[in-house]
């Protein structure tokens, strides 16, 4: 039960905020409120693309590479894992030298010591490896595309919501769900414009 | 003669037809808002429906000799780029929302001129113009983002499109206000069922989720997934409990805006409904077979009855109509719910059946509208010798939605009828002629009052016979007419629903 809530812990918060929009939306009277609580609806949504897209350990989705020739807008989203190996290759040089270089120093002095040290060095090289294998890792871009678009019509929608409840006011000189009702229900049955 | 048109169009614009199908409306809206005249914003608009009528056509041509047209957008390939797919299920859609689009608007021009003020005529086409494409790109689309970002981009259009009616009824604001609400919450379902289905499959394009789904079985979040989305769908399209937004919306708003969503926007959403449930869920599948049984086939039953019960009680024609809409669907829903391509092809049928009848009542309503303020039944008294073209169309297509012989209605529900049977649901069948004799009551009683009742008087002398302009009279009359005429050649629908039906359940 505790694994199955740590590892899903991100969707507790999505549902509550999810739940609490919804409950607004249905609760209050009040035009604006309403939208405020559609506002919450759809932005927890937002937040469980996001979740969707997160990768343990991932990187933001930007090109490791800065060099600029390989690192293409193409798309083929291969290039960023052959930037991401050529990262490694470049961490993985270093390591080795860094290592090697260690070994040659301590090697004049101490057997045993040099055998540490080579022994470090073979674990900086590991270290290495798994730290670019890291960067080849990235948090999926596209929920995020995605949600890039539903914000716009998130705004859209409450734009034009607010516009309407504008306009609300203006023609019943009040906002809230009863009083519409009432001059509605007044107008339908031949009372008082 | 779709060889000819074919043949006189550059391979370049056959080639990128599903493409220009919605760009061209999308992007002429623009240019419409800021036409100076209305009359300039008018021509625009039908402009851009012809094209899309001409689209429409190459599309039928190609179709004839493939059996789906797959484009890439910007050259992007499925699964990575978006992807326009038309098949024969689609293509029928395409072709009813682009003939509907296309009479709607030579409709429009007098209905809009009598019901919108005039500074705001051009902002108006063009949101009936984005509305428009918001429908087509749903249809057209292969991508289940995509239908999203479309089904807000017409839902948006048209709580404009609704408020607009403000000016006659202040209450089109309050309706407006509620669909949005409704609407909204509605497509926020759908977009979590389809993050679901992305969480499940990793991809986005309807026909590999299918593949996808199809070899890795289903799980409790591709479940979750199939009821988010049917909730979302169906409060979209007017499925029974989530029909509240419906009445309003459509009593209280522009003619024009009645006749085009009536028949179109509603359809728009339960063919994406079906899309969902035949194409990227199989009909196979236990729990997916187990929602037809339980959840669309009772729902369509009790929508169909319930919905008559409550037109029956309506004072306002078009809030009756309206209810009356919703019973539709309910038959809809019944023929989804059989699960077999029987079914499936005469809820298709009906589909596009019920599109024409309720484009030719609410044309024929918004034709009254022009004359006389029609607000209550008894304001349709006697016109039929007032306005008898008008009082004519309206008999036709109101003939035609009780389902009796010579008219289309019968033919969708004889297909209805046939394939419950063949299911052996004898309490479905009994609730269609149930539902079908409600609809004679609550027609009749317009049918009466339009035919028996003495016509209008104005300070003690009886109002002199009037037409509507040829425009509007042009448009629903067609409409009319069709409902005639495709119970005689009906060929033509039945068979575009029966290769639809095989489209989507031949597939599997």
């Amino acid at each position: 039960m505790f694994e199955l809530l740590s590892e899903r812990f991100i969707y507790i918060p999505i549902i509550i905020l999810l739940m609490t929009g919804l409950y607004v939306v249905v609760a209050t009277g009040n035009l604006v409120k309403r939208l405020v609580g559609l506002s919450l609806f759809q932005t927890s949504v937002c937040l469980m693309y996001i979740a969707i897209g997160k990768v343990f350990g991932g990187t933001p989705p930007i090109l490791a590479d800065t060099h600029g020739e390989d690192a293409g807008h193409g798309p083929d989203p291969a290039a960023s894992v052959v930037a991401g190996h050529r990262a490694s290759d470049d961490h993985a040089e270093i390591a080795t030298d860094t290592g090697a270089h260690a070994a040659d120093t301590v090697a004049t002095a101490h057997e045993p010591v040099a055998a540490a040290a080579a022994e470090y060095g073979v674990q900086l090289v590991e270290h290495a490896t798994e730290l670019a294998h890291h960067a080849a890792i990235y948090s999926n871009p596209l929920p995020h595309v995605l949600i890039l678009t539903a914000i716009v019509v998130g705004v859209a929608t409450l734009a034009v919501g607010l516009a309407l409840v504008v306009r609300i006011q203006e023609a019943y000189g009040s906002i809230e769900d009863d009083d519409l009702n009432s001059a509605d229900y007044a107008v339908e049955t031949g009372g008082a414009e | 003669m779709i060889d000819f048109i074919t043949a006189l169009t550059p391979a370049a614009l056959i080639h990128h037809a599903p493409a220009l199908v919605v760009t061209v409306p999308l992007i002429l809206s623009a240019f419409t808002a800021i036409m100076p005249s209305s009359r300039a914003a008018w021509g625009l608009c039908l402009s851009a429906a012809l094209f899309v009528g001409w689209m429409v056509i190459l599309l039928f041509g190609q179709l004839a000799t493939q059996d789906v047209i797959v484009y890439a957008m910007g050259g992007w390939d499925a699964p990575m780029g978006i992807t326009y797919r038309v098949d024969a299920l689609n293509l029928q859609i395409l072709a009813l929302v682009a003939s509907i689009g296309l009479l709607c608007v030579i409709y429009g021009y007098a209905t809009v001129k009598d019901e919108i003020a005039k500074d705001k005529r051009p902002l108006f086409y063009s949101a009936f113009l984005i509305c428009f494409a918001g429908l087509l790109g749903v249809t057209i689309t292969g991508d289940a983002f995509n239908v999203f970002v479309f089904v807000e981009i017409s839902s948006l259009a048209t709580y404009a499109l609704i408020a607009m009616g403000a000016e006659r009824d202040r209450r089109a604001l309050t309706a407006s206000y509620n669909y949005l609400v409704l609407g909204t919450i509605g497509a926020t379902f759908f977009v979590i069922g389809v993050g679901f289905l992305y969480m499940a499959t990793g991809t986005l394009n309807m026909a590999d989720m299918a593949g996808i789904l199809a070899e890795t079985g289903h799980t409790r979040v591709t479940q979750a997934a199939f009821a988010f989305i049917v909730v979302g769908l169906g409060l979209k399209a007017a499925m029974f409990p989530l029909h509240v937004w419906l009445p309003n919306a459509y009593a209280t708003s522009p003619s024009f805006v009645t006749a085009f969503l009536a028949s179109t926007a509603t359809k728009v959403a339960f063919y994406a409904l079906i899309r969902f449930l035949y194409a990227v869920y199989t009909p196979d599948t236990g729990f997916v077979m187990l929602s037809f049984t339980w959840v669309f086939a009772v729902v369509g039953v009790v929508g169909m009855i319930l919905a008559s019960v409550q037109a029956l009680f309506q004072s306002d024609p078009r809030r009756l109509l309206a209810y009356s809409s919703v019973a539709q669907v309910g038959y809809m829903m019944l023929g989804l719910g059989l699960g077999n391509a029987l079914g499936l092809a005469a809820a298709l049928m009906h589909l596009v059946n019920h599109a024409i009848m309720k484009g030719a009542l609410f044309m024929a309503l918004g034709a009254f509208g022009l004359k006389f303020g029609i607000s209550k039944i008894s304001d349709l008294n006697g016109l039929g010798r007032t306005m008898p073209a008008s009082a004519a169309a309206f008999t036709v297509a109101g003939i035609s939605l009780i389902g009796i012989p010579l008219t289309i209605g019968f033919t969708s529900k004889w297909y209805l009828i046939i394939a419950v049977l063949e299911r052996g649901w004898w309490w479905a069948v009994a609730a269609v002629i149930m539902s079908s004799l409600l609809a004679l009551a609550y027609i009749t009683r317009m049918l009466a009052a339009i035919w028996m009742e003495n016509p209008p008087e104005h300070h003690g002398e009886t109002v002199p016979k009037t037409r509507a302009p040829a425009m509007v009279l042009v448009p629903m009359g067609l409409l009319a007419f069709a409902n005639v005429y495709f119970f005689f050649n009906a060929d033509f629908i039945v068979g575009m629903a029966q290769r639809a039906a095989s489209a989507v359940m031949g597939g599997q």
